[in-house]
């Protein structure tokens, strides 16, 4: 079987650390050591790390279509948030009659006057439906945008910018109530997946575990991919698209279906983070969002998987620690790791340790 | 001001004396009548137009009015005198009623004082009497209107009345009186005429004309047609400056950008905080100006121009010396870097000033507007705005073909190595160049600072839109700049009329990103041949 060949023993015995501590070692914390031990886990330092663990696999994500692709994209919070709210529908639709007003629509309806759901909430109330629309609704969207940007190659930074000024006509769209999204306050309220309960520690640690299968096997799926051929044309086409071409090859279905399956990758990891979150707004759209999520790839260092998981750990660590202990300072420290890194990690810390290991 | 009207009014009544007798059954039943009999007696005295009318409407609302033996008075302390003729009344009977005002009788006073008003040698308070009077339609005010239509000589106040009395002759009974009426509304271009003319012109449930004269129906009918006409190009007319003045304000926005991001290929992400810190400049100087030359206030902007124009320059060329120069010809990197930027900028904006807005007053002369027909306003500082996009669009054009600095911006633009080697120090070119993308920035900001709200954020609303400004003009060249910029501000203004503001924005969004499917280079390409 080829998967044992994706890492070496070393990467295979820190890939089953990490799941150890994922799937025991915290569980264990969080559920067995009782409350007052140094040891134990809070229910929020597990949601926090379930959180931050769907950051991870919208970093890899990026990390595909940037790493090793070359596409700046700023709009990735847009596939995030479709992923998102694909689960919010379903998570709306289980609230049943618990909500506010008893009524079988969702709050926000009922507040809006309207007497029956919109088209596009037909079969939200079937799991199986949701789990098409987390792959389907933003995998559609990249590839119609994908097939149209890169048919006309348009490339670096005029991609970039398109893609941010297409998160952002998407956060104005969903900031109003007639789209039928909750406006400016989303989906928030959940009260059941599949019929459990939502808000228990034990759904919540089921969730967190689930979150990290899923970050698993997206490293697992990227490895593949870019050591595969198919990554050595991407990476290729990275850095001499038209002598790729000239070869022979349509550099068109390769970044396409990078593209695609990078969106799919962020709405999965959307519809992991909004059950243990517990909100999806129109915020989560906005331009500086999906910047940012290029920047944990940039401090974990582009073209290494790995790194960007890393990075995205990281400034996700410091963001929690920096927003509950000096928030004012927060943008001043954010502001400066994009500047810092760009300036002096061009590889982020992956290249800080792979030069410390190639030291003479 | 009504105590002085009332001092008016009595030297009128002195001027005519034969006039001043009031119709005393009037009089009697605005004392004693019931609350139906009180109003019509209000209107009839009135349209009657005597001078004293005021006086004693006045009185009756002040409670001044009192009836004793079936005459009427107004008693002012110890003084009292006739209501109907005005004479003085030396002995006060014993037995007074005082009459009592209620609500609605105090508003019809309120209304027959403004009409009153129309007499008034104060233009002002005729002008607003004649606007309060166009917004009813007491038929019985009539004579009084046409009355003061034959006083009036103000360009101003004559036409509203004309439309007035038309719109009250509209309503009676003879036919040429009426016919006349509709052609004179036929020659407004106020909204107003059209809603009195649509009735007459309008059919009923069942397909029936409601205006039976066909005479009539056919001249109210071509006048309603002439009316909508003007209207709708006043409408459209103000959509067009509506149109200018947002492409004005994004090709301030943008033209800053043409510069770093077109001429120079850096992608700065912190063009918008530039825009923010010209911006907070003006409102730096605004202050400084109340305080110490708070005579001069009113020519703050002067002083703010190269103010902004200075800081955004200055904050400009640090950031290019520090951390932009290390990253030419990595525009992702840039991109990433000067998003940082942004971000202290904005903090840094918020620890000095808070994270509140901030107010900043329009001068005097830029406060208000001019208005091109009835309803239609042109705010003033628009205009200023308008006409300085288009001094700073000339500046800059000079700046690059005219000016040893322009020579060699384009020269290294062009290409950078050849023109190192006859000797430009493209490394400070590049900085001067930058600063140059600044300052302009900083100049959009002074302007912003005069139609809206300044606040940490306010750079962050204008950075995709100048974008896309550049992005659709395309990379190099100021023309397509001024033409995207025109362009998607028509566009957007066009758009928001028909689908509201939000879907105009997306529409626009979706525009672009088609647009540059069919042309990536935007609306006007470089020509040449690149290979990376």
């Amino acid at each position: 079987m080829k998967l044992a060949r994706l890492y070496g023993p070393k990467g295979w015995t820190a890939l089953a650390i990490a799941a150890a501590v994922v799937f025991v070692a915290l569980p264990v914390a969080n559920r067995i050591v009782p409350e007052g031990s140094a040891f134990h886990v809070s229910a929020f330092g597990v949601t926090l790390a379930g959180k931050i663990m769907c950051y991870m696999i919208v970093a890899v994500a990026m990390d595909l279509v940037w790493g090793y692709a070359g596409i700046l994209s700023l709009g990735h919070g847009l596939f995030f948030a479709l992923g998102g709210y694909g689960m919010g529908m379903y998570l709306m639709r289980q609230i049943g009659r618990d909500g506010v007003y008893k009524s079988d629509l969702p709050d926000f309806m009922v507040f809006l006057d309207w007497k029956s759901l919109p088209w596009h909430w037909t079969n939200t109330d079937s799991f199986l439906w949701m789990l098409f629309l987390v792959v389907a609704a933003p995998g559609l969207l990249a590839f119609v945008f994908g097939f149209f940007a890169f048919r006309s190659r348009i490339k670096g930074v005029y991609f970039s910018i398109i893609t941010q000024a297409l998160t952002y006509a998407a956060m104005l769209l969903f900031f109003r109530n007639e789209t039928g999204f909750g406006g400016n306050n989303g989906f928030t309220d959940f009260k059941r997946i599949l019929d459990i309960p939502i808000t228990t520690p034990q759904a919540r640690i089921v969730l967190f575990m689930i979150t990290g299968a899923v970050l698993i096997a997206t490293l697992l799926l990227g490895r593949a991919l870019v050591t595969s051929r198919f990554g050595r044309v991407l990476t290729a086409i990275r850095d001499a698209e038209a002598r790729v071409m000239f070869c022979g090859y349509d550099t068109l279905w390769y970044k396409l279906f990078v593209w695609t399956l990078s969106a799919v990758l962020c709405g999965i990891a959307g519809a992991l983070y909004v059950p243990q979150v517990g909100i999806i707004n129109p915020g989560e759209m906005s331009p500086a969002n999906s910047i940012e999520i290029a920047i944990w790839v940039a401090v974990g260092g582009r073209g290494t998987l790995v790194g960007p998981i890393v990075g995205a750990g990281l400034v996700n660590g410091a963001k929690s620690l920096f927003t509950v202990a000096f928030p004012e300072f927060w943008l001043y420290f954010l502001g400066l790791i994009f500047i810092l890194v760009t300036l002096f990690l061009p590889q982020g810390v992956a290249g800080l340790v792979s030069r410390w290991k190639s030291r003479p | 001001m009504r105590a002085g009207w009332l001092a008016y009014c009595l030297a009128f009544a002195l001027a005519w004396p034969a006039q001043a007798a009031l119709d005393a059954a009037m009089v009697s039943k605005l004392a004693t009548g019931d609350g139906d009999e009180k109003v019509a007696a209000i209107t009839a005295l009135v349209a009657s137009g005597e001078p004293r009318v005021a006086a004693v409407l006045q009185a009756l609302a002040d409670g001044q009015m009192q009836v004793a033996s079936g005459r009427v008075l107004l008693v002012k302390g110890e003084a009292a005198e006739d209501a109907v003729t005005g004479e003085k009344v030396s002995a006060l009977p014993e037995r007074r009623e005082e009459v009592v005002a209620n609500n609605r009788l105090r508003r019809e006073i309120e209304a027959a004082l403004s009409a009153l008003m129309l007499f008034s040698p104060d233009r002002d308070s005729r002008l607003a009497a004649a606007k309060d009077l166009a917004g009813r339609s007491n038929d019985a005010m009539l004579p009084l209107v046409k009355r003061a239509q034959a006083a009036e000589t103000d360009p101003v106040i004559r036409p509203i009345l004309d439309m007035t009395a038309a719109g009250m002759a509209l309503r009676g009974a003879d036919k040429a009186t009426r016919i006349a009426a509709i052609r004179m509304l036929g020659t407004s271009s106020d909204p107003a005429s059209r809603m009195l003319l649509s009735p007459l012109a309008a059919r009923n449930r069942d397909g029936s004309w409601t205006e039976r004269d066909d005479e009539v129906r056919i001249a109210a009918q071509a006048s309603l047609a002439a009316v909508e006409e003007r209207l709708a190009w006043g409408s459209r007319a103000s959509l067009l400056f509506s149109g200018v003045s947002l492409g004005s304000i994004l090709l301030l926005a943008a033209l800053g950008l043409a510069i770093t991001y077109g001429l120079m290929g850096v992608i700065n992400m912190a063009h918008g905080e530039l825009i923010m810190i010209g911006a907070y400049a003006t409102f730096v100087v605004q202050n400084l100006f109340r305080a110490h030359f708070p005579a001069a206030f009113d020519w703050y902007l002067l002083a703010a121009v190269p103010c902004a124009f200075a800081v955004s320059a200055l904050v400009g060329m640090a950031l290019e010396r520090t951390v932009i120069r290390w990253l030419y010809g990595r525009p992702l990197e840039t991109l990433l870097a000067t998003w940082g930027l942004s971000l202290v900028l904005i903090q840094g904006v918020r620890t000095i000033f808070g994270a509140q807005n901030v107010q900043v007053e329009n001068p005097a002369f830029m406060s208000g507007g001019a208005e091109l027909i009835a309803g239609i306003v042109l705010p003033y500082n628009r205009i200023v705005i308008i006409g300085f996009a288009v001094a700073v669009l000339a500046g800059m054009g000079v700046l690059l073909a005219r000016t040893r600095l322009g020579l060699f911006v384009r020269a290294v633009t062009q290409n950078r190595a050849m023109a190192a080697c006859v000797g430009v120090r493209t490394a400070r070119i590049d900085t001067w160049a930058f600063g140059l993308g600044s300052g302009i920035a900083g100049l959009a900001g002074c302007a912003l600072s005069q139609i809206g709200n300044v606040g940490p954020e306010l750079g962050q609303s204008y950075i995709v839109d100048s974008f896309m400004v550049v992005v659709l003009g395309g990379v190099g060249q100021l023309a397509g700049t001024v033409f995207a910029a025109l362009g998607l501000g028509l566009l957007n203004k066009l758009l928001e009329s028909w689908a509201g503001a939000v879907l105009a924005k997306i529409a626009i969004l979706v525009f672009i990103i088609l647009f540059i499917q069919k042309r990536p280079q935007g609306l006007f390409a470089l020509k040449g041949r690149v290979v990376d």
